[in-house]
C-alpha cells in the first residue's frame, strides 16, 4: 500500500518534469535559445550587482542598445535572403566622418544656418554610408560576388576612405545643437535614439509582416529559384537588401555620430560581429528565409544587457569580447540542434 | 564473383519483415524478399510506390525501422554504404553519386582506391577502368572530367563504377533512363554475365519490354506494400499495370473531352544553347498536350526557356495571342502563363515557408491580395483564397500556418499546383507533376489537370511517365535529342508510338 502511493507519487513528479521538459523544449523549438539565454543573464547579474536590475539602468541598456538594434535589424534582412554584411561597421564609420566634416564645413562657411548645416551634413553622411550598400547590392545581386567576398572587400575600401580623409583623427567643430538634439535629447522623457529606434523598428516589423515588399524578402531568402519562378524580380530584392542594411547603418552612424560629438573612423569595428551574433541568437537562420524582427532586437538588447552587467560586475572589456564570441558559438549551435529537432 | 561466399545456398539475400518509418510517415511498410544467385529480379512499382527505400536499406543508405535482413546465410546490419559495398553489395542510384571534378578514373574507385603504400597507383587505376569501360562498350575514356560529360555518359559512369568492384548483388536502379539502344544492350550483355556468374541483381525499371527481355521475377510495390510477386514468364501487362496502379488506368485517369477552341499558347522555331533546336509546337484552349521524351532529351529544357529561365537563341513565344519580346517568369505570368518547377525542393517551393505563403507568393501583386502602389497587404482575402485553394485540392494540414516543411511529399506537390489558382492564368505548363507521390494523390492532381481542361484552359503536360501521356494528353509531342522527333493525335498515341521516337533514327527499336 506504501510503495503504492511512494510509486504514484514518483509517477506524478516525473510526469511533472516530464510535462515541463516538453514545455521548455516546446519553447526552444519555437522561440530558440534566446528566452533561456536572457533569463540566465539577468538572474546571473541581479545577483551580481544590486544596480543591475533598476529602472535606470535598464534605461540606460535601451539607450545604449539603440546603435546595435539598428545595425542589427540591417542585418536581419542580410541573413534573410542568405547572406550577410561585414562592412555594417565601415559604414558606421565612413557615415560619422563624412557627416562630421560636411556639418563642420557648413557651420563654418554659412553661420547662423545651423539647421541647414545638420540637415546636410546629416544628409551627406547617410548618402556615403549607403553608397557602400548600394556597390554591395550591385555586386552580390548582378555580380554574383559572395556577400562575404564583396562586404569583406568594401570594409576594407570603406575604412581605408574613412581614415585617409580624417588622417586617423576625430573630426570636431559640428553644431552642439546636433549632439543636442540627437545625442542627448529627450522627447517626453525618453531620449531621442530610442525613439527613433522604436519608430524604424515599428516601421520595419510593419514592412516585413503586412507587406509583399516584407514577404519577398524571406521568399527570397528561402528559395530563391521558387522566388524567381513566381515572378519575383530576385535580384531587385537582394540589391535592396544591402542598400536596407546600409542605410539602417548609416542612421545609426548619425547617432552614434551625435552622441560622441565627433565624427571618428573607428568606431564600429565591433558592430559587425556584434550584429550578426545578436540575429543568430534571436534565431535569424544563416541559411536564409527564417527570422522575426522582434526578435532580432530582442537579441541586441540580450547583447547590450550583457555588455552593461558585465561592466557592472567589473569584467574587464577584453574579456568581453571573449564572452560575446562564446555566445555567438552557442546560439549557433543550438541553432543547429533545432534544425535536427524539426526532423 | 565473390568466392568467399557459401555456393551451396541458392538464395543469397533475404529479407524477412523489413519496413521503414521516417517520423509518422511509412515509406515501407514491412515485407519480405529474396534474391537468389543468378536471377535478375525487378522491383515495379509507381513513383513513392516504395521501391527506392527498399534497395536504399538493402544497399546501405539506410537503416531499416524493423525486420532483418539475411546475406549469405548471415544476419547483417548495414551502417553505411560502403559496408554494404565491402560485402559485395553494389547499387547503382538514380541520384548520381559522383564528384563531378574528379575524372571518370577518380570516380570509379572513390572509396576504394588502389595503391601501393599510401601513394595512389593511378596507371593500375585508370587502365582497370577503361578495360571496365572497354567491356561495357561505353565510349569513354577513364582520363575524362565527370563534370564535362553528359547526363547518358554519367549514367555510364555510375554503372561502371559498380562493376569494377567485387560484387554479388547488384542493384540497378532504372539505369537505363538516359542510355541509347545500342548502350542499353550492351549494359544487358553484361547483366547477363554477371548473371550466368551468380550474382543476384535487383532491377528496377518502368518498362515493359526491359523486363520481358532481361528479368526472372517481378515483385509489385505499391504505396510501400507488397502488392504481389510472379514470374516473367507468366507475366500478363494488363494485370501488371492493375497491380501497379491499384486498378485499372481508368480508375486513376479521369476521361478528359478535348473541347479545343483557339490557340492560347504557340512556339515558332524556338532554339537554345540549354540543348533545344527550333522548336514550334501549339497549345489550344481546352486541350491537354503532352510532351514525351528521355531525361535530357530537351522536353523539360522547352520549357525553361518558354519560362524564361533560360537565353533563347532565336524563336518567338505567343500567349493569349500576344507577343512576349523579352520572356521573364513575371512577363510571362502577367500574360496568363503558369509553370510548375518539377522539383519542387529545388525550385518550386519555399519549403521554411508556411503553406499560405506559398500558395500566394505569384499573386501578392494582384489587386486581389494588396493595394495598389502601396503594396500593404489583404490579409482578410488571403486568408479566404488560402483556405479555398486547401479545400480545393486536399491539402492536408490543420493550419494554413504550417511550414511546407511539415508536410508529406504529395501535400507539398499538391501545395505546388494550387498556386496555379492563386490567380487568373490561361495557359499552364506542367513538368512532372506527380514526381514522387502515392496513387492516391496522383488521383487528385489528373483530377485537377481535367477540371482545368474542361474549363477551358490550355494544358502543356510534360512527363516522363509514359502512362500519363497516354492516357491524359490530347496531343503528344516526343522529343529527341533537342528536336521534336514526333506529333502524335490522341488516336496515334500507345507506348510502342510514343517510345519508338524516344531515340535517335538508326538507335531505335
Amino acid at each position: 500500500m506504501m510503495s503504492n502511493i511512494q510509486n504514484n507519487i514518483r509517477h506524478m513528479s516525473s510526469g511533472g518534469i516530464n510535462r515541463a521538459m516538453k514545455v521548455i523544449s516546446n519553447i526552444f523549438y519555437r522561440l530558440g535559445v534566446l528566452p533561456f539565454l536572457l533569463l540566465i543573464a539577468v538572474v546571473t547579474f541581479t545577483l551580481l550587482s544590486g544596480n543591475f536590475l533598476t529602472t535606470d539602468n535598464l534605461l540606460n541598456v535601451a539607450r545604449q542598445s539603440t546603435y546595435l538594434i539598428l545595425v542589427a535589424m540591417g542585418q536581419m534582412f542580410a541573413l534573410l535572403t542568405g547572406g550577410f554584411d561585414l562592412s555594417v561597421g565601415v559604414i558606421i564609420a565612413l557615415t560619422s566622418v563624412i557627416a562630421a566634416m560636411v556639418m563642420a564645413w557648413a557651420n563654418l562657411h554659412w553661420p547662423g544656418q545651423v539647421e541647414l548645416a545638420i540637415f546636410v551634413g546629416s544628409v551627406a553622411g547617410l548618402l556615403a554610408g549607403m553608397s557602400i550598400g548600394v556597390i554591395n547590392g550591385l555586386g552580390v545581386a548582378y555580380g554574383r560576388v559572395s556577400p562575404f567576398m564583396m562586404t569583406l572587400g568594401m570594409s576594407s575600401i570603406g575604412l581605408g576612405f574613412a581614415l585617409y580623409l580624417t588622417g586617423g583623427t576625430p573630426v570636431y567643430g559640428m553644431p552642439e545643437s546636433f549632439s543636442d538634439l540627437f545625442g542627448f535629447g529627450q522627447i517626453l522623457g525618453v531620449p531621442t535614439p530610442v525613439v527613433i529606434t522604436l519608430a524604424i523598428a515599428v516601421f520595419l516589423w510593419f514592412f516585413l509582416n503586412y507587406t509583399v515588399g516584407g514577404r519577398y524578402f524571406y521568399a527570397v531568402g528561402g528559395n530563391v529559384k521558387a522566388a524567381r519562378l513566381s515572378g519575383i524580380n530576385t535580384k531587385l530584392v537582394l540589391f535592396s537588401t544591402y542598400v536596407l542594411c546600409a542605410l539602417l547603418a548609416a542612421i545609426s552612424g548619425l547617432l552614434l555620430t551625435a552622441r560622441l560629438e565627433t565624427g571618428e573612423a573607428n568606431i564600429g569595428a565591433s558592430l559587425p560581429l556584434e550584429s550578426i551574433a545578436a540575429c543568430v541568437i534571436a534565431g535569424v537562420s544563416l541559411r536564409g528565409g527564417v527570422g522575426r524582427l522582434p526578435s532580432v532586437v530582442m537579441g541586441a538588447l540580450f547583447i547590450g544587457l550583457i555588455q552593461n552587467g558585465m561592466n557592472l560586475a567589473k569584467v574587464g572589456s577584453y574579456f568581453q569580447t571573449v564572452v560575446i564570441g562564446v555566445l555567438l558559438i552557442i546560439a549557433v549551435l543550438a541553432d543547429q540542434f533545432r534544425q535536427r529537432m524539426g526532423k | 564473383m565473390n568466392s568467399e561466399l557459401n555456393d551451396d545456398n541458392d538464395i543469397i539475400m533475404s529479407l524477412s519483415k523489413v519496413g521503414k518509418k521516417y517520423g509518422q510517415n511509412t515509406a515501407l511498410h514491412p515485407i519480405d524478399f529474396e534474391l537468389e544467385r543468378g536471377e535478375v529480379h525487378v522491383l515495379f512499382g509507381e513513383n513513392g510506390a516504395g521501391k527506392s527505400t527498399l534497395i536504399s536499406l538493402i544497399a546501405g543508405a539506410n537503416k531499416p525501422s524493423s525486420g532483418q535482413i539475411n546475406y549469405d546465410g548471415k544476419n547483417v546490419a548495414f551502417s553505411s554504404v560502403k559496408e554494404a559495398r565491402l560485402l559485395g553489395i553494389c547499387a547503382v542510384f538514380q541520384e548520381f553519386s559522383l564528384v563531378p571534378q574528379l575524372t571518370v578514373a577518380d570516380n570509379m574507385f572513390l572509396g576504394h582506391e588502389l595503391s601501393s603504400g599510401y601513394v595512389l597507383d593511378k596507371a593500375a587505376m585508370n587502365d582497370k577502368a577503361n578495360a571496365v569501360l572497354n567491356e561495357l562498350e561505353f565510349d569513354l575514356t577513364a582520363d575524362q572530367i565527370v563534370g564535362e560529360l553528359p547526363r547518358a555518359g554519367q549514367q555510364m559512369v555510375e554503372i561502371a563504377k559498380a562493376f569494377c568492384a567485387n560484387v554479388s548483388v547488384l542493384i540497378l536502379d532504372e539505369p537505363t533512363a538516359s542510355l541509347t539502344e545500342h548502350e542499353t544492350e550492351q549494359l544487358f550483355r553484361l547483366v547477363n554475365k554477371l548473371k550466368s556468374q551468380g550474382v543476384g541483381i535487383i532491377y528496377i525499371t518502368h518498362r515493359m519490354a526491359e523486363i520481358r527481355q532481361i528479368s526472372d521475377r517481378v515483385t509489385v510495390l505499391r504505396d510501400g506494400l507488397l502488392i504481389g510477386r510472379l514470374n516473367t514468364c507468366d507475366l500478363d501487362e494488363d494485370s501488371l499495370v492493375e497491380m501497379m496502379t491499384g486498378g485499372s488506368a481508368s480508375d486513376v485517369f479521369p476521361n478528359v473531352e478535348s473541347t479545343a477552341g483557339n490557340i492560347m499558347f504557340e512556339v515558332s522555331n524556338l532554339s537554345s544553347e540549354l540543348g533545344i533546336d527550333d522548336i514550334s509546337l501549339h497549345v489550344k484552349q481546352g486541350e491537354i498536350v503532352g510532351l514525351a521524351g528521355l531525361i535530357g532529351s530537351g522536353k523539360s529544357e522547352f520549357a525553361q526557356v518558354c519560362y524564361g529561365l533560360a537565353p533563347k537563341t532565336q524563336g518567338q513565344i505567343k500567349v493569349c495571342a500576344k507577343d512576349i519580346s523579352v520572356a521573364t517568369p513575371s512577363t510571362l505570368i502577367e500574360a496568363g502563363l503558369y509553370y510548375c518547377s518539377p522539383d519542387r525542393h529545388d525550385s518550386g517551393l519555399v519549403i521554411d515557408a508556411s503553406i499560405g505563403h506559398n500558395l500566394t507568393l505569384s499573386a501578392l501583386k494582384t489587386n486581389e491580395f494588396s493595394f495598389d502602389y502601396s503594396y500593404v497587404l489583404k490579409g482578410g482575402n488571403e486568408r479566404q483564397r488560402i483556405n479555398t485553394l486547401m479545400k480545393r485540392l486536399r491539402i492536408k494540414a490543420d493550419d494554413s500556418h504550417h511550414l511546407v516543411n511539415s508536410l508529406s511529399g504529395g501535400n507539398q506537390q499538391k501545395v505546388l499546383l494550387a498556386k496555379a489558382l492563386s490567380r487568373q492564368f490561361e495557359v499552364f505548363i506542367f513538368d512532372e507533376p506527380t514526381v514522387g507521390v502515392d496513387v492516391a494523390t496522383r488521383k487528385v492532381i489528373y483530377q485537377f489537370i481535367a477540371e482545368l481542361c474542361q474549363q477551358g484552359a490550355a494544358i502543356l503536360l510534360i512527363s516522363s511517365d509514359l502512362p500519363e501521356i497516354i492516357h491524359l494528353t490530347h496531343r503528344a509531342y516526343v522529343f529527341c535529342e533537342g528536336q521534336i522527333a514526333v506529333h502524335l493525335e490522341k488516336e496515334q498515341i500507345n507506348e510502342q508510338s510514343v517510345l519508338s521516337h524516344f531515340f535517335a533514327k538508326g538507335e531505335a527499336a
